[in-house]
């Protein structure tokens, strides 16, 4: 047993925990009795990979297969982002899909159907992965794809491994000729503009703002828009990115030496960290030759920061609301949380394009993320936000999520009932793979 | 391109290892007792790095069949890491000599008898280097893991001896000890976060401490001057200590 969390750092159990290197293996922990859940590398927020039992992924990670004409990359689930870009990227390939963190596994990315900044034109992880091999309850594997076994499929992407153990997927990387983004960042004074920015017809792949959720009145909204494209060779200017265009000098990675007192984080000091990074882009159009790992992964620097909320821990309130009550709801959810100034700096916007999907996240729609400390007025906070959000037609990100109701659940996703349905008629009446999470919202149990 | 031979290559620090040198360009052998769990590391290795892998089957346990073993590889090796080791059940191995048997086997017996075969041969070609994975359990016999612990300071003491035996020739042995690693036999436990490392630091530690040819290394700083301090505490009060 051992004390374990999610990247929130709440909530904290207790928990048996242990790995597997062979499918053999993974058989014979599913034989013992009692619930287990795969954990990855520990990124998703809350608790959808806590559960007294848990098997760890992470050892289950080698690269199977790679053609290097077409991309087509077969690994096992516990393979990292991370080291996929590690291998792959200096031979000009890249993700095709990418959260803003790249220290996620393979597995976890199809289980949570993750989404990047280029979700409006490519989609979510989920829709890129040609096939996989999943082991079920019973020891069985399954392979599926969108052709074969199209149903299984269809409810283990985004299925918050909840129909089984995803052991390996195949999946095209995309071709690059830089490991270099030719991005452009541009400051918007209010909701309306940043909203105007996403919408005026563009051709960028890549698109994301940072938004002040503690500015007020006329300021609300204020954000930074940052779009990006992959470079071309003939765009990088500094001779020695020529000289070596996919390989990037190793980064500085920092470490918070300690957990942060809980009141470090308070709202004078996010106000003052939001001003001065709203501040720091000045207005205009700016145009910068910035780093792969720069544009992505900004916060991967820092490899622990989930330590500068303290003991207490924290969430991710991610929600998305259709675009048609994009303009009115986000303005009304947006003020109410900056009246409540809970709201921490690390807050973002994006406009997902159309998701046909059973239970991924995303819908065309604005989506709009951002962490709060555990407190208990942030609880309350939640649940009018949660009233607002369900009344807008939207719903919450499950990856980040450690406290919505089941009847809120219940109300966002159009197939959750579908979804428990399908879930208890392949686990016949015993019910192995379940999460804290799943048992909270009413899938499981 | 240059050789390297992993003795135990299915450990999770050994297959760090392997990641590092292939990365480096070395073309590998992986040698391990389980073939089955050795055929996807090969595999992986070979889609990260364009580089020659050829896993082999090769058990401590079995001191008879080493010669064979080495002289029956492909690639003459330019240097050999040596990373098995078996941990054991200390409160079994008080009434089960089986277990004593087992530890002693393959942490000290079994590894003389390679590295032996191994030392020759590199003294002979008067080229290579050896490495290989002690632990800071040999540096104090303590009461939760002293037969280990005792196997671990026997291979200590035989590479301090060959290191002194092979410098002559131009061979260099390196003694690797690391503390706290987070591996499969530790994931179920609450390890200092400080004081564990990653298979991944471990292997890099690895990787720099040859090319620098450090004697030994304690592969995190700080348990060199940990076990100065378990080492120097008095007989007198350690023995009253539950460690």
């Amino acid at each position: 047993m051992r004390k374990i969390s999610d990247w929130g750092n709440y909530p904290v159990i207790e928990a048996d925990v242990s790995g597997f290197d062979t499918t053999e293996q993974l058989r014979q922990k599913l034989d013992q009795p009692g619930e287990v859940i795969a954990f990855g590398n520990g990124r998703s927020y809350g608790d959808s990979s806590l559960q007294d039992r848990i098997l760890l992924t992470r050892r289950f990670n080698k690269f199977i297969s790679f053609d290097e004409t077409s991309g087509e990359l077969c690994c096992q689930a516990g393979v990292l982002m991370s080291e996929i870009l590690d291998v792959f990227m200096s031979r000009g390939w890249f993700l095709p899909v990418t959260p803003g963190t790249k220290f996620i596994t393979i597995g976890g990315a199809i289980a949570s159907d993750i989404h990047g900044k280029n979700h409006h034109v490519d989609g979510s992880f989920g829709q890129h992965v040609l096939s996989m091999d999943v082991m079920r309850n019973d020891g069985s594997v399954v392979t599926c794809s969108p052709t074969e076994n199209s149903d299984f499929f269809k409810i283990t992407i985004g299925g918050m491994g909840l129909s089984g153990i995803i052991l390996n997927a195949r999946f095209r990387l995309r071709k690059i000729e830089t490991a270099y983004i030719r991005e452009e960042t541009q400051r918007a004074a209010s909701l309306d503009e940043i909203m105007d920015a996403f919408e005026e017809p563009n051709t960028w792949n890549y698109s994301v703002a940072w938004i002040d959720c503690l500015a007020k009145g006329d300021s609300l909204g204020r954000s930074i828009m940052m779009r990006g494209e992959h470079a071309s060779t003939a765009e990088l200017v500094n001779p020695s990115h020529k000289h070596a265009p996919l390989t990037l000098k190793k980064g500085i990675s920092l470490e918070i030496p300690f957990r942060f007192p809980d009141f470090a984080l308070n709202h004078g000091t996010m106000k003052a960290f939001n001003f001065t990074y709203y501040n720091k882009c000045r207005p205009g159009i700016h145009q910068n030759l910035v780093n792969c790992n720069s544009f992505f992964y900004p916060l991967d620097t820092i490899a622990n920061w989930n330590q500068i909320y303290g003991k207490r821990g924290f969430t991710q309130y991610q929600f998305v609301i259709p675009k048609a009550a994009g303009r009115e709801g986000m303005r009304k959810i947006l003020k109410r949380i900056t009246d409540s100034g809970l709201g921490s700096f690390l807050a973002v916007l994006k406009l997902f394009g159309e998701q046909d999907s059973f239970m991924s996240f995303p819908m065309a729609g604005y989506t709009l993320a951002l962490d709060f400390p555990i407190s208990f007025k942030a609880m309350e906070l939640f649940k009018e936000l949660d009233a607002m959000v369900a009344d807008y037609g939207g719903r919450l990100y499950l990856s980040k999520d450690s406290r919505m109701t089941a009847e809120f659940f219940e109300k966002t996703y159009p197939n959750a009932d579908a979804f428990r349905q399908a879930i208890a008629l392949l686990n016949k009446g015993d019910t192995k793979f379940a999460s804290l999470q799943s048992n909270r919202i009413g899938i499981t149990s | 391109m240059k050789n390297l031979l992993i003795l135990g290559a299915t450990s999770d620090m050994a297959q760090a290892v392997a990641k590092e040198y292939a990365s480096a360009g070395w073309n590998l052998t992986l040698a391990a007792r389980n073939l089955e769990l050795l055929e996807p590391i090969a595999s992986d290795l070979r889609v990260r790095a364009n580089v020659n892998i050829v896993p082999l089957q090769f058990n401590a346990e079995n001191f008879s069949s080493h010669q064979h073993f080495y002289n029956a590889l492909e690639n003459a090796p330019d240097a050999v890491i040596c990373v098995f080791g078996y941990m054991g059940d200390q409160i079994e191995a008080r009434t089960n000599f089986e277990e004593v048997r087992k530890t002693i086997d393959v942490n000290y017996t079994g590894m003389i008898s390679i590295l032996n075969i191994v030392a020759n041969d590199f003294e002979t070609r008067g080229h290579g280097a050896i490495v290989a994975v002690s632990s800071v359990a040999g540096d104090r016999g303590r009461q939760s893991n002293y037969m280990y612990g005792s196997a671990k300071a026997g291979l200590t003491a035989y590479l301090a001896g060959l290191r002194n035996r092979l410098a002559k020739a131009g061979v260099h042995v390196m003694t690797v000890k690391p503390g706290f690693c987070r591996t499969k036999m530790t994931e179920n436990m609450e390890l200092p976060g400080a004081l564990t490392a990653e298979p991944e630091q471990v292997a890099q530690a690895i990787f720099k401490g040859l090319e620098k040819k450090r004697n030994t290394i304690y592969t995190l700083w700080m348990w060199r001057w940990i076990m100065l301090i378990i080492r120097h505490i008095p007989e007198f009060v350690f023995k009253k200590m539950g460690m």
